[in-house]
C-alpha cells in the first residue's frame, strides 16, 4: 500500500469537534460529511484538498468524541491517509475499521504543509519528495494490516464468515 | 503474573490469560449506542449480512443527544433507531419522556454491572468504570459488529494506577480530582492506558463523583477508568441490577505502567481553561472572569448529588442578572426526584431554567448553544473548540458547586466567595 500526495498540516490534540463539529452529525453520508471537514479549524479546508492529499497532524490526532463521523469527513472530502506523531484511541480504530490508513510516524512535524510525500506503509517508509528526506514509521501489528487490506472491519468480517 | 483490573476483566471475557499490548477477542455484556452514532451502527449491522442482534436484551438503545428532535435531520436520525428496536424487539431502548442521558440512566437502570465488559458507541463509555465494569467507546461499525456478534476486537491496555489519600476540603468533589488529575498527565497521559484508582479516599467518595471522574477518564485518553467493586458499589447496583453479576479484583501482584499517588487534601476548586480539559487551574487563582452562561447537566455532572450541590448554593440566592443558567437534570427519574423535593423548584426561584434530560448545550446541539465571543461554566466534560457553539465561545469545566456560584457572581468563582456560606 503506497499513498503519493500533498500534505495538509496541522497541529497537536486536533479533537473529533474540529474535524467534524457536532452540528453536522445529522447524516451519515461522507460526501455530505466531507465537505465540512475540518471546518472546526478552518471552514474553507474541504474545498482546497484534492483528492488523493495527505493530511498531516502532531501529537493525539482525533481525540474526544467516539463519532465515526471523523474518519468518514476525512475520507469524504478526499484525503487518502493521515500520518501524525500519535493517535487517539477510539480515532484509530474507528480510521482503520473504514479503510482510511493512519500512519503514526515520529518525525510527522518534519513534514510541511504541500510537501509532496509518498506514504509506503509495505516498506515502512515515509519519503518527502519535496524535502529529500526519509522517516521511518511504526509497522501495523499483522491483524490491523488484514482489516486494512480487506478495505475495513466489514469486508474484513464478511471475508472471514465466506 | 497478577492482573490489573482491566486485564482481570478482560481475560475473563477473552476466556484466556491476556497481557498488556495484545490483541484480544472478547465477549461483551451490553452494547450502547446512541441517536449520532446508532445510524452509521445500523448501517454497519446491514452491511456486514446481519439479520438478528446477539441478545435484544444486552443491546443499550438511547435517543439523548439531539432529542427531543431538534430539527428535521435529527428527527430522521432518531426514527431510524426507534424504527430498528422495534424490528429487533431491543428491550431497553429509551423513549423519550422515559429516558435520560445514555451514561446517567444505564448505570441507574442496573444495566451494567460490576466484572461486566460493555462497550458502547460513545466515547464516555468509559463511565461505568466507576461500576467496577470494563466499559470503553468505540467507533458505529465497531458497534455494528458487536450487536451483530456480541464480541469485539480489544488491545489488552497498560494500567494506570492512581492512589488518592487524605480527605478532600470542602466544595471539592470528584469532577475537581478528575480535572487535577487530567492537568498533571495531559490530555494524551493515559492514551491506549486503563486507569485504576485505589486509596484511602475511596470509601469516602459518594457513587456520583465516581461517576463524574470515570466519565472524564477519556479526557485524558484512558480506554477506561476503573473503580474497585467495593460497598458503594455493591450497594449502588443491589436492587437495580439486572442479571446476576460476578465482581472482578486487582491481584495484589499486578503489574502497573506507571503509579501515581495523590494527596486530596491539597486540592481545591479547580476549573478547565478553554480549550483543552488539561488547561487545569484553581478557581482561587483566576483573576475575575465574567460569564454569559452556566450549564449545569450532562453526562458528567447532571446526577443527583450534582443537583443537589447546585440547589444547595442557588437555594434563596439569585441567578446575576447577566447569566443564563440552564440545569439539566440528567434523566426522567432525577426530573421527578427534583421535582419531588424541591430542587426544580430553587432552580427556578433563582431565575434558572430547567430543561428536559438531554444532551443539549454540551456538545453545541441546542437548549443553550453560545454565539461567537460568549464563555460559558460548564459541569459536562469537554472545552474543545466550538464544542458548546460557536467557534469563537469559550467554556470552562468546573464542578457544579463552582458553576452555580458563578451563576451567582456572574464571574468564575468558588462557593467560599458567596456571602453566608452554606
Ligand atoms: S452529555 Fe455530553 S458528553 Fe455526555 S453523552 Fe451527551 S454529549 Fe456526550
Amino acid at each position: 500500500m503506497i499513498y503519493e500526495g500533498r500534505a495538509w498540516a496541522v497541529g497537536d490534540n486536533i479533537d473529533t469537534d474540529l474535524i467534524i463539529p457536532a452540528r453536522f452529525l445529522v447524516t451519515t453520508s461522507p460526501e455530505e460529511l466531507g465537505r465540512h471537514c475540518l471546518s472546526g479549524l478552518d471552514p474553507s479546508f474541504a474545498g482546497k484538498v484534492a483528492p488523493g492529499d495527505i493530511l498531516v497532524a502532531g501529537r493525539n490526532f482525533g481525540c474526544g468524541s467516539s463519532r465515526e463521523h471523523a474518519p468518514l469527513a476525512i475520507k469524504g472530502c478526499g484525503i487518502a491517509c493521515v500520518v501524525a506523531e500519535s493517535f487517539a484511541r477510539i480515532f484509530f480504530r474507528n480510521a482503520i475499521n473504514q479503510g482510511l490508513p493512519v500512519v503514526e510516524c515520529a518525525k510527522a512535524k518534519r513534514i510541511r504543509e504541500g510537501d509532496v510525500i509518498k506514504v509506503d506503509l509495505d516498506s515502512g517508509l515515509i519519503k518527502n519528495l519535496t524535502r529529500g528526506e526519509e522517516y521511518p514509521i511504526a509497522p501495523y501489528p499483522k491483524f490491523i494490516r488484514e482489516i486494512l487490506s480487506c478495505g475495513g472491519l466489514i469486508p474484513w468480517a464478511r471475508g472471514k464468515e465466506a | 503474573m497478577g492482573m490489573t483490573l482491566a486485564e482481570a476483566i478482560i481475560a475473563r471475557h477473552a476466556e484466556r490469560e491476556v497481557a498488556p499490548g495484545e490483541f484480544v477477542e472478547v465477549k461483551v455484556d451490553g452494547v450502547l449506542a446512541n441517536d449520532i452514532t446508532a445510524p452509521l451502527a445500523i448501517q454497519a449491522f446491514r452491511a456486514l449480512g446481519a439479520q438478528k442482534v446477539f441478545d435484544p436484551a444486552r443491546v443499550y438503545l438511547v435517543p439523548d443527544h439531539f432529542t427531543p428532535n431538534k430539527d428535521v435531520k435529527s428527527a430522521e436520525q432518531c426514527r431510524i433507531m426507534r424504527e430498528f428496536s422495534r424490528e429487533q424487539g431491543i428491550v431497553h431502548y429509551f423513549e423519550v419522556g422515559r429516558g435520560g442521558i445514555e451514561h446517567v440512566l444505564l448505570p441507574e437502570e442496573g444495566l451494567v454491572l460490576p466484572g461486566e465488559l460493555v462497550v458502547g458507541a460513545d466515547s464516555h463509555t468509559c463511565t461505568y468504570g466507576a461500576l467496577s465494569a470494563f466499559a470503553t467507546g468505540l467507533g458505529s461499525t465497531d458497534i455494528g459488529y458487536a450487536m451483530a456478534t456480541g464480541r469485539t476486537w480489544l488491545r489488552v491496555p497498560h494500567t494506570i494506577k492512581v492512589i488518592w489519600r487524605g480527605r478532600l476540603r470542602p466544595w471539592v468533589m470528584g469532577k475537581d480530582l478528575i480535572l487535577d488529575l487530567i492537568g498533571r498527565i495531559g490530555v494524551s497521559g493515559a492514551n491506549w492506558c486503563a486507569l485504576e484508582f485505589a486509596g484511602d479516599l475511596l470509601p469516602a467518595l459518594p457513587l456520583d463523583d465516581r461517576l463524574a471522574i470515570a466519565n472524564m477518564a477519556v479526557e485524558a485518553g484512558a480506554s477506561c477508568g476503573l473503580f474497585p467493586a467495593d460497598e458503594a458499589v455493591l450497594s449502588y447496583v443491589s436492587g437495580r441490577a439486572v442479571r446476576p453479576f460476578q465482581p472482578a479484583a486487582p491481584s495484589p501482584d499486578a503489574a502497573y505502567h506507571q503509579v501515581l499517588e495523590i494527596d486530596v487534601g491539597g486540592i481545591t476548586p479547580l476549573v478547565a481553561r478553554p480549550h483543552l480539559p488539561e488547561n487545569v487551574v484553581p478557581v482561587a487563582e483566576l483573576e475575575k472572569i465574567p460569564i454569559d452562561q452556566v450549564v449545569i447537566g450532562s453526562c458528567t455532572g447532571g446526577r443527583w448529588r450534582d443537583l443537589s450541590v447546585a440547589a444547595q448554593i442557588l437555594r434563596g440566592r439569585k441567578v446575576h442578572p447577566e447569566v443564563r443558567c440552564i440545569v439539566i437534570p440528567g434523566s426522567q427519574r432525577l426530573f421527578r426526584r427534583a421535582v419531588e423535593e424541591g430542587l426544580v423548584e430553587t432552580f427556578l426561584a433563582a431565575g434558572a431554567v430547567v430543561s428536559p434530560p438531554t444532551c443539549g448545550p454540551c456538545l453545541g446541539g441546542h437548549m443553550g448553544v453560545l454565539a461567537a465571543g460568549e464563555r460559558a461554566v460548564s459541569t459536562t466534560n469537554r472545552n474543545f473548540r466550538g464544542r458548546m457553539g460557536h467557534p469563537e465561545s469559550e467554556v470552562y469545566l468546573a464542578s457544579p458547586a463552582v458553576a452555580a456560584a458563578s451563576a451567582v457572581l456572574g464571574r468564575i468563582a468558588s462557593p467560599e466567595e458567596l456571602r453566608g456560606g452554606r
